[in-house]
């Protein structure tokens, strides 16, 4: 048994069948091939797999790809816009915010949600806005300074 | 200025920031199924029956295989272990269990099916019956008559019982001494948790009989000869592993693991591609953990608080099996390191690695290290409080001055290098320490949240390792590096290295060393790793030996590609081979600048061979297996600054400032990346991480809801500097950054809190200070029972 979902990603719009148990992550990984947008820990408690939908911050690795249906997306493949890299990606590689880079797309997802919400956020804002995104390689330290610095247009 | 020491942006950068780096799970091959592992609710227990028949059946199933299938298949079917100590115990250690199960997570069954959803739905259809047997987790304890017992062939669960250092020695300076200190310690279990899930997508040509493994590594040449020689039998040259984008690893991606064997398995049984992705509970469960020693720890002191003898005394558990380096981590890595960075003149350890009914221990970040360090740096402030000096202080005192290096310690190193008050001052400096002490001070007048100033002077041999030494020691691998340089006809240049990177930036930082010695531009080299069959042989990245021994491997292999260039260049400058100079990227006549050939046109020559030197072979192509001459010693001293709620039990982190001493360096934007990411692993061993079981073996923190991993609004942005001291040894003169951080931080931390906690009369908390503990010491120290 399939129900039918259109779901616009990165600007594109999709009409599939999808079984109703399956993960938006999965989804999006294995029926449209993005697979930018990476999966920890299927708990909603690493955010690697945060996507934007709806404008909205969402770990799609807890979502169906049923409450999908209708929504728009946008996963770390349809961040940079007309071939110029958005600033947060810039800025991520300028300020060394990345080492194995598996928990980047997450944390640049959720960074993007916070500019979005809040374009000048202090340190303190930053660490507050990327407490559910787990990295183990950078002890966030370079990530901070390139939220700050993509928020501060030096990218 | 070269390009060397300088902050080259990562190439490796471009397709990680736009989710374009292919991971493991990201591959998918033609024809591709799933497996899922059936793994052991028990920790101990005898298997009865397996029932296999509804799995088989379910839809999309196309096989199930037990221990007794691999049987059937002939395989050797055992994951084995790498390091043997004198008289070790080594049981067998099968890919799927046989008759008995040692922990939770132990393989039983593999299901394989056309979407991982059915072989998720199949998995649970297998029926094991099983016969639970009593459990023991504790490394200690296991050690105890008529503690449950995982192997006949090690009474008492006990794997080694070995021992550095003179006893006798150590015993007369304790006899001797003006002052003793002795504490208890525990250091708790860790999960590695690389974001990235193990993984592994094996395919099998059976027309030609080879075998491709896509998987997790961090050495694949390693994981090639283990899976060939002890788990399938498969000649060596017929398997490839490869190693797309690694999401980290810390170790826990350097053993050979049963699942990775059970996966190429199923994909030569089948003759398709199998694809098996650990989730984070499996991960949890089996990816290797770190560390869990119980210790007792003795200091002998004159009257002066000179430090006169060390004796520790270890249990470590070694878990369910012996993983693939796990007995070298709380022996050669760990007693070896015992004298700190200090001058002792007896030191005595005894370490019992034993078995539990958990999962295996091996490597994890700073492997041995971290844990020496900790007994050591604990000692030291409780030294210093028995004597009545300054922390700071009593280290001094006791540090290995400058004028005695080369300094052969009483276990078995010796120090190569060293400026420990160097970076000690340098510490301090910023800390603003007699500021920080003058508002500690006040702060202790005035009630309120308690301030903690707390030290880690550490040290640690890394660079693994001399190969000779390490074969004396019972390593079965020698632990060279190779590389491989490749000049083109054009001049640019393909660097193949067996040291596999997994978010260190080999990409960047290896081209830099070859970019600096040929005076090109890192954008003319290639560096290919991760791929047994495009590289040589390797032996991997882990240990901080990337840079030191992969790196000196790289510009051995360069140097020489160089001498033979320049064999060209005087031929066809027609002067003397000795009068030739070699710089920026030109090779002239000596005093006769004017009279120049390009490297390019150099180069051009060595393929066009029409006019070569007599008997050269055309061609520019060198190989370098580089074997240290001894470890590499970084060193540094932290100091962590905390401030501790009494009414909560809370610690807050105000200031994490590190000095570390990594020789050259080769990128520092790397290096201080490496460094933050270790202190975070490092701050969560000290204030959160705890992998806990139950007495029946149940991991009551298998997922990350239970256990506490670091996160951005707990952390400070750190305050890191540097000193420089060379290693004398290796043409780069660079030591090793990977682990520093996560060496000397439980211990800075620890101390800070226990700082904070000391007018309380708070002598010894271990690791994690989590709130709950603090507050229960806290009130204790009042006198309430809690």
């Amino acid at each position: 048994m399939t129900q039918r979902i259109s779901v616009t990603v990165n600007g594109q719009l999709y009409e599939r069948d999808v079984e109703p148990r399956q993960l938006l992550v999965h989804f999006l990984r294995e029926d449209l091939e993005l697979t930018g947008t990476n999966i920890g820990c299927e708990t909603s408690l690493c955010g690697a797999c945060t996507i934007l939908m709806d404008g909205q911050a969402v770990k799609c690795c807890t979502q169906l790809a049923v409450q999908a249906d209708g929504t728009t997306i946008t996963t770390i493949e349809g961040l940079a816009q007309n071939g110029q890299l958005h600033p947060l990606q810039e800025a991520f590689r300028e300020e060394h915010g990345l080492q194995c880079g598996y928990c980047t797309p997450g944390m640049i997802m959720t960074s993007a949600y916070l500019l979005q919400e809040n374009p000048h956020p202090d340190e303190s804002e930053i660490r507050e806005a990327l407490k559910g995104n787990l990295c183990r390689c950078t002890g966030y330290h370079n990530i901070v300074k390139a939220v700050r610095r993509a928020a501060e247009g030096g990218a | 200025m070269g390009v060397l020491g300088t902050s080259v942006k990562r190439r490796e950068d471009a397709a990680l920031i736009t989710g374009a780096g292919k991971y493991t799970d990201d591959l998918t091959l033609h024809g591709m199924v799933h497996a899922i592992i059936v793994r052991s609710p028990y920790a101990h227990a005898k298997i009865l029956r397996i029932d296999t028949d509804a799995a088989r059946q379910a839809p999309g199933v196309l096989a199930v295989y037990t221990a007794a299938d691999l049987a059937a298949a002939g395989l050797p079917g055992v994951v084995p272990t790498a390091w043997l100590l004198p008289d070790i115990k080594t049981p067998e250690h099968p890919i799927l269990a046989k008759d008995r199960v040692r922990h939770v997570g132990d393989g039983v069954a593999v299901v394989v099916a056309e979407s991982r959803a059915a072989a998720r739905d199949a998995a649970d259809l297998v029926l094991v019956d099983y016969d639970p047997l009593d459990a023991v987790v504790d490394p200690k304890k296991a050690t105890a008559d008529g503690a449950p017992q995982l192997f006949d062939e090690a009474p008492n669960n006990i794997a080694f019982d070995w021992n550095l250092g003179d006893e006798a020695k150590t015993e007369a300076a304790f006899q001797s001494a003006a002052h003793k200190v002795e504490v208890d310690l525990r250091n708790n279990r860790l999960i590695p948790h690389a974001i990235e899930p193990r993984a592994c997508l094996a395919s099998f040509e059976a027309a030609t009989g080879e075998l491709t493994l896509r998987m997790t590594s961090q050495n694949p040449h390693v994981h090639r000869l283990l899976m060939c020689i002890a788990s399938l039998g498969l000649p060596e040259h017929k398997i490839r592993v490869i190693t797309p984008e690694v999401g980290g690893g810390f170790g826990s991606k350097i053993h050979h693991y049963p699942d990775e064997a059970i996966t190429a398995f199923c994909a030569m049984q089948l003759k398709r591609p199998v694809k098996w992705i650990a989730t984070r509970s499996e991960t949890n469960l089996t990816d290797a953990h770190g560390r869990d020693h119980v210790s007792k720890a003795e200091l002998a002191l004159d009257s002066g608080g000179r430090i006169t003898g060390l004796r520790v005394h270890t249990w470590a558990a070694m878990g369910a099996y012996l993983s693939t380096f796990a007995p070298a981590v709380p022996t050669y890595l760990y007693g070896t390191l015992l004298s700190g960075q200090y001058d002792i003149p007896a030191i005595y350890v005894r370490v019992w690695g034993t078995f539990t009914n958990t999962t295996p221990v091996d490597a994890y970040r700073g492997a041995g290290r971290p844990e020496a360090t900790y007994v050591v740096e604990r000692l030291m402030d409780l030294g210093a409080q028995e004597v009545g000096m300054d922390p700071a202080a009593f280290r001094r005192l006791n540090f290995v001055p400058n004028d005695q290096f080369p300094y052969p310690t009483q276990v078995a190193l010796e120090y190569d290098s060293g400026n420990y008050g160097g970076a000690m001052d340098r510490a301090l400096e910023i800390a603003d320490y007699e500021a920080l002490r003058a508002q500690q001070a006040e702060r202790r007048t005035k009630g309120g949240k308690l301030l903690g100033i707390g030290f880690s002077s550490f040290i640690e041999a890394c660079g693994l390792a001399p190969s000779q030494v390490a074969g004396a020691l019972g390593a079965q691998a020698g632990l060279w590096e190779s590389a491989k340089i490749r000049v083109h006809p054009t001049g640019t240049v393909t660097v193949y290295t067996g040291s596999s990177s997994h978010g260190q930036g080999h990409h960047t930082t290896f081209a830099q060393i070859v970019a600096d010695r040929l005076g090109c531009g890192v954008e003319q080299v290639e560096v290919i790793h991760g791929d047994t069959a495009q590289v040589q042989f390797g032996m991997g990245t882990y240990g901080s030996r990337s840079a030191a021994v992969g790196g000196s491997a790289i510009a051995t292999a360069v140097d020489k590609a160089i001498v033979k260039a320049k064999k060209i260049a005087a031929h066809l400058l027609e002067a003397a081979e000795e009068d030739i100079v070699f710089e920026d990227g030109q090779f002239h006549v000596q005093g006769v600048p004017s009279k120049t050939q390009a490297w390019g046109d150099v180069v051009l020559q060595a393929y066009l061979a029409h006019n070569l030197p007599e008997d050269m072979e055309p061609g520019l192509e060198t190989t370098s297996f580089y074997n240290p001459a001894n470890f590499t010693f970084p060193f540094g001293t932290h100091i962590a600054v905390v401030e501790v709620d009494p009414e909560t039990g809370e610690v807050e982190i105000q200031r994490y400032i590190a000095v570390d001493d990594v020789g050259n360096v080769i990128n520092p934007m790397i290096v201080e990346g490496q460094v933050h990411g270790g202190l975070a692993q490092g701050i969560g061993q000290g204030l959160w991480e705890e992998a806990v079981y139950d007495e029946s073996g149940q991991l009551l923190t298998g997922t990350l809801m239970d256990y506490a991993l670091p996160r951005a609004h707990k952390l400070v942005s750190f305050e890191t500097d540097r000193t420089v001291t060379p290693c004398p040894h290796n043409p780069l003169g660079v030591k090793g950054v990977g682990e520093a951080g996560a060496i000397c931080s439980p211990a800075a931390i620890s101390n800070a809190v226990l700082d904070a906690l000391a007018p309380l009369g708070v002598r010894h908390l271990d690791m994690p200070l989590t709130p709950e503990k603090v507050w229960r010491a806290i009130e204790a120290s009042k006198g309430g029972q809690h």
